[in-house]
């Protein structure tokens, strides 16, 4: 078992090679999983015995010679709100407990194409709308760092997932920071592509123009391995881009030699002394790597957090409608057809959902619609328009991924303006539909990790994934 | 549509109703395009199914399903657009929340502030100019069943039956602008929308199954004074309960008016049965819909080509139609035969039988009276129908027996009109043995040919009939009658 490697791309080759079954590496993971599951509860479902079947299978065909895939045999845990056919997706909400989806999330069938093995569900802040994984219906994930601590959140449980060993892959969604926040909260590398770089086909919708999905995993290489596998154009979603995929595993080991690096100059404050200090840092190390460090301004970045308090409840109130009791999920009876609705949805959503819903209900009403969700769309354009500018000098731009450090349980879930403001850094981009990531580059307070984001133009997956490698490896060459 | 500069139009002096009232009527049509597959996913579009077998994750609104727009839905509506002269523009999609158990995502995909067809008209046949502000591509919802209760309704009802087989079929909303001032024209728009769309193959437009379903909003004011307060009449399910209803409403307005009364911005029911239109819901119950741009879909942008290839590839639509057989017969366009003939789609039969030399006035005749059941495509060759109306024209048979030979050729799916002519016996009369008839005729009637040439037209019925009989309907009805005013002098 010692000998089982950590990494998605030498675990596929050695499966390949013949060295280690798929069915060792698969009860590996589920060991570990029984081991500590219960201290961190990164699963909603831990899917045991469909995934030692599917290794079995990867094992007979690679035995009998058959052709298999380029991740065949690597165990990959799923955000609980992609669909997955026959298997629970909860969303980490009451409203859905216990519902089967009839088909799978396109991420999924890709995944399962390229002979990856779900090993199961993670828990989320209910519906993906949190940043501490504390919204969860069905109890919180702790961070597999400090157990006291939350992992961050939406995607809090594939991060400690990956974290923990759970898993050396997992996949989150990434709405407003779901993603990259996490993933600095567990010291994992955390990917958000384009929008429409991978289908969100079968991703249970929070605010649909800012959702995407990406992969959580410990190395860059194997972020960008896990980007490839599930990006591409799906005729499953309008918004899909129709756009060849390049590879992101070469531009992670191309160096940052002549590129230009965005330094913001006006960016929002508030991150801790010790995030500012390990930002100054990385810039340092990606200069002497031979990059250039440029000054740029971002001036409605200040909006952002707004702009996005509008959007998003605004998609959600309407995407969150459909949990009505009709016709899957939870149906609380009532005398007549508007009582059933109401009384579903009180018992069925939490506070934070509930909250979202109304805000945005209101942000869309008439007589609001202009001088609310009107004027966030039109931030949502200056932001992006910023962006574009900013690009016009850099190839990349650097900020932190969080202010803060993982913080307790507790510390921020009665006050919904400190935990918002956890996303000040990542929220920005999903406004702009570009991508993102976060690389953990050193500790910060109380020595837990920090991550530092690296932001590129729509498509520019390539150089956010050349500088991420130049990072991670500064970040490895530093400690 | 209280707002009176969306309509420049103004009623006739014999238009106005009792009173001096001039009545406004705007129409919402929806039709259900004919495609295949629904209009965000691959579900078949079909009725009459069994319940809920035409379903998948989309139309069910299920967790994670993502609408795709079906382009031939999309190709149909541009052809209603350009039917209807409008501009064919680049368009978004909104989402229309509101909740209710037979719409699955709880709320509609639908199009608002940017429609895929903009300005045009429709032009009725009696010669008026309707506006058609829009015509928006949307999507069907399911069908409540409601059991127990006493209303059909969901309120008060044990339980509802929820079939999602409609859901996400493929609808185009056609918004006329409030140009119509008689209940007539009102019935003539739907009339005509409705062969429009059949022509161009856009939808079957069946108001009996819902496929054409038609709204009415109504108002009455006095000429020189802003509209009226308007009423949207729902529930009308033909186009005579469309007339019906409108006039109903108008009368119900003015009594409201006359007798001091307001009239309340609301929608009332049509209830067919009883003849009247009764509150559904007034104005502050309406629904706040919180419209927002469909964020899983992007900008319809049909191309300057395509766009084009959809204009330049429309049929001949009804009124070319009708122009076609004017042309051929000489018939005015409003005449009834003409009507009929392009409304079962048979102008292309009856010119064919012109083309094959026949009378096209005969041919216009015979296939409206002939072929009421065989639609567009009678199974008869053109030319066998053509060389009957020849003899015809020619004097070779009377119309009666031409009518018996037709009778003949249409069992038969075809036929040689002067063979079974033939074989019937029906040999023309030559001119002497007809003038022989007449003259006995005379003779045995002398009363009824005195009265006759005395003016009395009517009296020539009885010596006709004399003739006829003893011809066995072979002698040639025009010819007896030429030869009698020659004998009358």
């Amino acid at each position: 078992m010692s000998s089982i490697p950590t990494t998605a791309s030498e675990i596929a080759a050695a499966i390949a090679a013949k060295e280690i079954t798929a069915r060792e590496v698969i009860d590996a993971h589920l060991a570990r999983i029984n081991a500590r599951e219960s201290d961190i509860h990164a699963f909603n479902k831990v899917m045991a015995d469909e995934a030692r079947a599917h290794a079995d299978a990867i094992d007979a065909d690679i035995a009998a010679g058959r052709p298999v895939g380029p991740l065949a045999g690597v165990p990959i845990a799923l955000k609980d709100n992609m669909c997955t056919r026959g298997v629970e997706t909860t969303c980490s909400s009451k409203i859905l407990e216990g519902w089967k989806p009839p088909y799978d999330a396109t991420v999924v069938t890709k995944l399962r194409e390229a002979g990856a093995i779900v090993v199961g569900k993670t828990n989320l802040d209910e519906f993906a709308m949190g940043s501490s994984t504390e919204n969860s219906a069905f109890g919180p994930t702790r961070n597999p760092l400090d157990i006291e601590r939350v992992p961050g959140g939406s995607s809090g449980g594939s991060a400690a997932a990956v974290a923990a060993g759970f898993a050396p892959v997992s996949l989150g969604s990434d709405t407003g920071g779901s993603i990259r926040q996490p993933a600095a909260m567990c010291g994992v590398v955390g990917v958000k592509p384009t929008y429409g770089r991978v289908s969100r086909y079968g991703l249970v919708a929070y605010a649909s123009s800012l959702d995407q999905i990406g992969p959580f995993a410990t190395t860059v290489a194997d972020a960008a391995l896990i980007t490839e596998a599930i990006a591409g154009h799906d005729v499953h979603d309008s918004t899909s881009i129709p756009q060849d995929v390049p590879s992101f595993v070469e531009a992670a080991g191309q160096g940052v030699k002549g590129m230009r690096i965005g330094r913001v100059t006006d960016l929002p404050e508030g991150a801790e002394p010790e995030v500012t200090a390990r930002l100054n840092a990385a810039f340092a190390a990606l200069e002497a790597a031979g990059a250039e460090i440029v000054d740029v301004q971002l001036p409605s970045l200040s909006y952002a957090l707004t702009a996005y308090y509008l959007i998003a409840p605004a998609e959600a109130s309407s995407n969150l409608a459909r949990f009505d009791g009709v016709r899957f999920g939870l149906r609380v009876n009532a005398p007549d057809t508007n009582a059933m609705y109401g009384a579903t949805r009180a018992a069925g959503f939490g506070d934070e959902v509930q909250r979202r819903i109304m805000l945005g209900t209101y942000a869309l009403s008439a007589g609001y619609y202009d001088a609310y969700y009107g004027k966030a769309l039109k931030v949502r354009r200056l932001i992006a328009d910023d962006f574009n500018r900013a690009y016009e000098k850099v190839d990349v731009i650097l900020t932190p991924t969080s202010p803060v450090v993982a913080f307790k349980f507790g510390e921020k879930v009665d006050d919904p303006m400190s935990m918002y403001l956890c996303d000040i850094y990542t929220i920005p981009t999903n406004l702009a539909g570009h991508p993102g990531m976060s690389v953990p580059f050193g500790t910060g307070a109380h020595g837990l990790p920090v991550g530092i984001q690296v932001l590129a133009p729509a498509l520019g997956e390539v150089p956010m994934f050349r500088v991420g490698g130049a990072l991670e490896a500064a970040a490895g060459g530093a400690q | 549509m209280s707002d009176s500069t969306l309509s420049s139009v103004v009623a006739t002096e014999d238009q106005l109703l009792e009173g001096g009232w001039e009545l406004v009527v705007g129409l919402e049509v929806h039709v259900e395009l004919a495609t295949k597959t629904k209009l965000f996913s691959g579900s078949p579009n079909r009725f009459g199914d069994e319940p809920n077998v035409n379903i998948d994750p989309v139309t069910l609104g299920l967790p994670g399903a993502l609408p795709v727009l079906n382009k031939h839905a999309v190709e149909l509506a541009m052809r209603i657009g350009a039917a209807l002269n409008c501009t064919i523009q680049e368009c978004i999609f909104h989402r229309k929340n509101y909740f209710y158990p037979d719409q699955p995502k709880a709320y509609q995909i639908s199009q608002y502030d940017l429609p895929l067809n903009a300005d045009g008209y429709l032009d009725l046949p009696s010669g008026t100019r309707i506006g058609i502000e829009r015509a928006h591509m949307e999507e069907d919802t399911g069908k409540s069943t409601h059991v127990g209760g006493s209303t059909g309704r969901i309120h008060g009802s044990d339980y509802s039956l929820m079939d999602f087989n409609r859901a996400g079929v493929p609808l185009v909303e056609i918004v006329s602008r409030p140009d119509i001032r008689t209940s007539e024209h009102a019935k003539e728009y739907v009339a005509e929308l409705r062969a429009i769309l059949e022509v161009i193959g856009a939808s079957d437009a069946k108001m009996e199954e819902g496929s054409m379903r038609v709204d009415a909003n109504v108002s009455v004011h006095k000429l020189g004074t802003p509209f009226g307060t308007r009423c949207e009449i729902k529930n009308v399910n033909s186009i005579r309960a469309l007339g019906r209803a409108i006039d109903y409403e108008a009368r119900r307005q003015i009594d409201v008016i006359d007798s001091g009364g307001v009239i309340r911005q609301e929608t009332r029911h049509w209830d067919d049965a009883e003849g009247r239109t009764h509150t559904l819901r007034t104005k502050e119950d309406a629904d706040d819909y919180r419209y927002f741009p469909e964020p899983d879909l992007v900008t319809l942008s049909p191309s300057a080509e395509w766009i084009q290839s959809v204009r330049d590839n429309l049929p001949p639509l009804p009124a070319a139609r009708r122009a076609m057989l004017k042309e051929l017969t000489g018939y005015d366009t409003q005449s009834e035969a003409i009507i009929v003939a392009v409304e079962r789609g048979q102008h292309e039969y009856v010119k064919a039988i012109a083309d094959a030399g026949g009378d096209a006035v005969k041919a216009l005749i015979y296939v409206t009276q002939a072929f009421a059941e065989a639609g567009a495509n009678p199974a008869v060759p053109a030319k066998d129908i053509a060389a009957l109306t020849i003899l015809e024209r020619d004097g070779k048979l009377s119309a009666t027996q031409a009518k018996q030979v037709l009778a003949d050729i249409v069992a038969n799916g075809g036929g040689d009109a002067a063979a079974i002519a033939a074989a019937k016996g029906f040999e023309a009369m030559d001119t002497s043995a007809i003038e022989a008839m007449v003259d006995e005729a005379i003779a045995a009637d002398p009363d009824a040919w005195a009265k006759y040439c005395a003016g009395e037209e009517k009296a020539a019925g009885a010596i006709v009939g004399k003739i006829m009989k003893a011809s066995k309907g072979k002698a040639d009805g025009k010819v007896v009658n030429a030869i009698m005013q020659a004998r009358r002098g």
